[in-house]
């Protein structure tokens, strides 16, 4: 058949969150609610030392003096803090455990998202910390980084074992009073992943982290910190999805990456967590403080597919603060039905020489609203800084809506900056086009989605950016078989 | 090969084929011509299965089979093929890529497996070659930013490549110089066989010089008013269309 738009768009309401299913593993969970008692519980029993209880108590107390911002362009129904329980950990957790040991439901759970830990090792190339909930209960390839002198491991761990560098650099780009996000998750985070590349080693694989929701009304506050030392190099992935849940669900991470003299992160991510049903109903709230800090000569390459969750507003940032120091952004951002993001990037130049590139491509359907938000700031010491930014909005029917809110200060007369928007639609005539080239309508949308984000599919590595067209097409195509 | 009875066809409450009869048998060349506005494209749409014209009377059947509830991709996957008038962009899609979705969806519908990579470039190789098509082009996004001659030659390489049963040229000769035009014509004679037939829908006498017609069919106000030989379109091009509108009020 081919398809009208009112068709098309009717199609693609219809199409069903795929990873929508609840894994029954026993959790020790603890009560709702959040004081200082259950922050100093959450570190009791993470059996952390006492700098890092205060470090949270502190957190906490700027935390509860805070207001929840309202600047972004989302409309949703604030949490209910103290209604979110917030620690939650799968119990039969061995510290001595092999991948073999693994509770079979949770490996059942890997399956059906299609990250099981066979195919993972099997990837060989690709280490993975694998966190459900708020406990890491998986962790391959530690050997063979060991060697390299790279740590990676659960931020848990990192806190016991090496918490030199932890107490140097976690909240060192990100501070606890940050905003009221970045607080919570400093009072309150359970788990995450550590990573440090020693100095002039480049790391010989991707490292990865899946992320997971599991227990109902559990909150996940991850926290990341990855640090790349002078001259080293790595290339992080994060992917994350989540089980479908009536209540909505709230996700506030911290990433921190720390990018000294010459050293280079390229880190991409796949979200997928639950973007609510097709009435708008549920859906996880995605609020995600994400920063780089370049030294000299440094580059951060931010690198981000966010298909899911029903409320987004994430912005990775760089400061770009030593001098030829370089910050990319490129994002795919996809909404469907009611789902709303407001997501884009801070670029703050503060060095000489310094260079950003920001690519945004925002992909609307149903009667989603999807907003780009960037800034782009020239401070007055950073001489020949540049910027290039190129937005993009690709709107597929009626009813859905795309924004731009570019943010430009430039405070150096020698900066030059340039900014591109282009907003387009998908058109009848182009899916009957691909039709008559016997290309069925799901595959035609496919096609022109992946053509219009090709640009930052293309700066994904090789096996995420498979996962990422994959992703496009579940989030946007109808019913698949 | 393809059998149009009595097709009556309207977009939005409004008529624009009022009762067409065609029949084109395998191995054969139809011309259809005919001034703006006499339904030309229309009718290559609904014979394509472009569903924003409703075919509200008569009959559309290919190789025995009414086309009524066929989608637009299976009229395709049974060998019908239309070069548009007015080519689509799509942005970040190469001409490779499409081309290699279109055949491997083509083979589904057939239940055979995707084509392997070797053959596939094999094939794209020797088709561009025929079509002297620059292998650079095949690169590009489909369509963005070629001229109107590119535009044209890339559907009739997209054609070569699908090898369809029936193929309708959709104004395939305008915006072509003359050198775009001869590559072209020189083409779709390649393609030619007797197992295969070919309708081309134009407005001018000019393509008919380098694809030499069977019939010729004079389309106006929704209705075929005169058919004939090759000779026919000659004649139009001495004397316009004008004697042609009269003779059908008459």
């Amino acid at each position: 058949m081919a398809y009208t738009e009112e068709e098309l768009k009717k199609e693609l309401e219809t199409k069903e969150y795929e990873y929508g299913f609840y894994t029954d593993i026993e959790s020790d969970t603890f009560p709702i609610g959040l004081n200082e008692d259950i922050v100093r519980a959450i570190s009791k029993k993470k059996n952390e030392p006492e700098w890092m209880t205060d470090w949270r108590i502190e957190a906490y107390r700027v935390w509860e003096k805070m207001e929840e911002p309202e600047w972004a362009n989302v409309h949703y129904t604030k949490p209910d803090f103290q209604a979110i329980s917030y620690y939650s950990a799968p119990k039969k957790n061995d510290p001595n455990k092999s991948l073999d040991d693994v509770d079979p439901e949770l490996l059942e759970m890997y399956k059906k998202l299609g990250i099981s830990v066979d195919e993972q090792k099997k990837l060989q190339n690709v280490a993975v910390d694998i966190v459900v909930d708020s406990v890491s209960v998986a962790t391959t390839f530690k050997k063979t980084l060991g060697e390299k002198g790279i740590i990676f491991m659960p931020i848990s761990e990192a806190i016991q074992e090496h918490p030199e560098l932890v107490k140097k650099y976690m909240g060192s780009i990100v501070p606890t009073t940050d905003n009221f996000y970045a607080a919570l998750n400093s009072a309150v985070f359970t788990d995450g992943s550590f990573c440090y590349i020693p100095k002039g080693v480049r790391c010989p694989m991707e490292l990865s982290t899946y992320f997971r929701i599991n227990q109902a009304g559990t909150g996940q506050f991850e926290r990341t910190l990855v640090i790349a030392d002078e001259g080293s190099y790595v290339s992080y992935l994060e992917g994350c999805t989540a089980p479908s849940r009536d209540e909505n669900q709230l996700h506030a991470a911290v990433v921190e990456l720390i990018a000294l003299d010459d050293a280079e992160i390229k880190y991409s991510t796949v979200q997928n967590w639950f973007p609510g049903n097709k009435e708008g109903k549920g859906g996880v709230y995605n609020f995600v403080t994400k920063r780089a800090l370049c030294e000299k000569n440094a580059k951060v390459s931010w690198t981000q597919v966010e298909t899911g969750s029903a409320v987004t507003w994430k912005y990775p940032s760089c400061i770009l603060k030593g001098d030829n120091s370089i910050g990319e952004f490129y994002s795919i951002a996809v909404t469907n039905n009611y789902q709303q993001a407001d997501t884009g990037t801070k670029m703050i130049h503060l060095g000489k020489n310094t260079r950003s590139t920001i690519i945004s491509k925002g992909i609307s359907a149903g009667k989603s609203q999807n907003s780009y938000r960037g800034l782009v700031q020239i401070n007055s010491r950073a001489d020949n800084a540049r910027n290039f930014s190129q937005c993009d909005s690709l709107l597929m029917g009626n009813e859905c809506g795309a924004h731009t809110f570019p943010y430009i200060e430039a405070k150096n007369k020698t900066a030059q900056i340039e900014h591109e928007a282009t907003t387009s639609k998908i058109g009848e005539d182009q899916i009957f086009y691909c039709n008559q080239r016997g290309i069925p309508t799901e595959k035609a949308i496919a096609l022109i989605v992946n053509g219009f984000s090709k640009e930052v599919l293309n700066k994904l590595p090789m096996e995420f950016a498979v996962e990422a067209q994959k992703l496009l097409e579940i989030s946007l195509e109808g019913s698949v078989g | 090969m393809l059998q149009i009875k009595n097709l009556h066809a309207s977009v939005e409450g409004k008529e624009i084929l009022k009762g067409i009869n065609l029949e084109v048998k395998a191995g054969e060349v139809h011309a259809i011509m005919g001034p703006n506005g006499s339904g030309k494209s229309t009718l290559s749409s609904v014979i394509a299965g472009k569903e924003e014209f409703d075919v509200t009377e008569g009959q559309v059947i290919l190789q025995g089979e009414d086309l009524e509830d066929v989608s637009p991709e299976e009229r395709s996957h049974k060998g019908i093929f239309l070069s548009f008038q007015y080519p689509v962009e799509i942005p970040g899609v190469s001409v490779t890529n499409f081309m290699k979705t279109a055949i491997n969806e083509g083979r589904k519908a057939r239940g055979l497996e995707d084509m392997p990579a070797k053959d596939m470039l094999k094939l794209i190789r020797e088709k561009s070659e025929m079509l002297e098509i620059d292998r650079k082009f095949l690169s590009r996004s489909l369509n963005q930013g070629f001229s109107g001659g590119e535009k044209k030659r890339n559907e009739i390489f997209q054609m070569a490549m699908l090898e369809p049963k029936l193929a309708i040229l959709d104004e395939t000769d305008s915006g072509l110089d003359i050198d775009a035009l001869r590559i072209v014509a020189n083409g779709v004679n390649k393609l030619k066989s007797k197992d295969n037939a070919v309708i081309l829908i134009t407005h001018y006498q000019r393509l008919l010089d380098y694809i030499v017609p069977d019939f010729v069919h004079v389309l106006h106000n929704g209705k075929i008013v005169k058919s004939g030989g090759k000779e026919l379109a000659l004649e139009l091009e001495e004397k316009g269309y004008d004697w042609i509108k009269n003779e059908a009020v008459v």
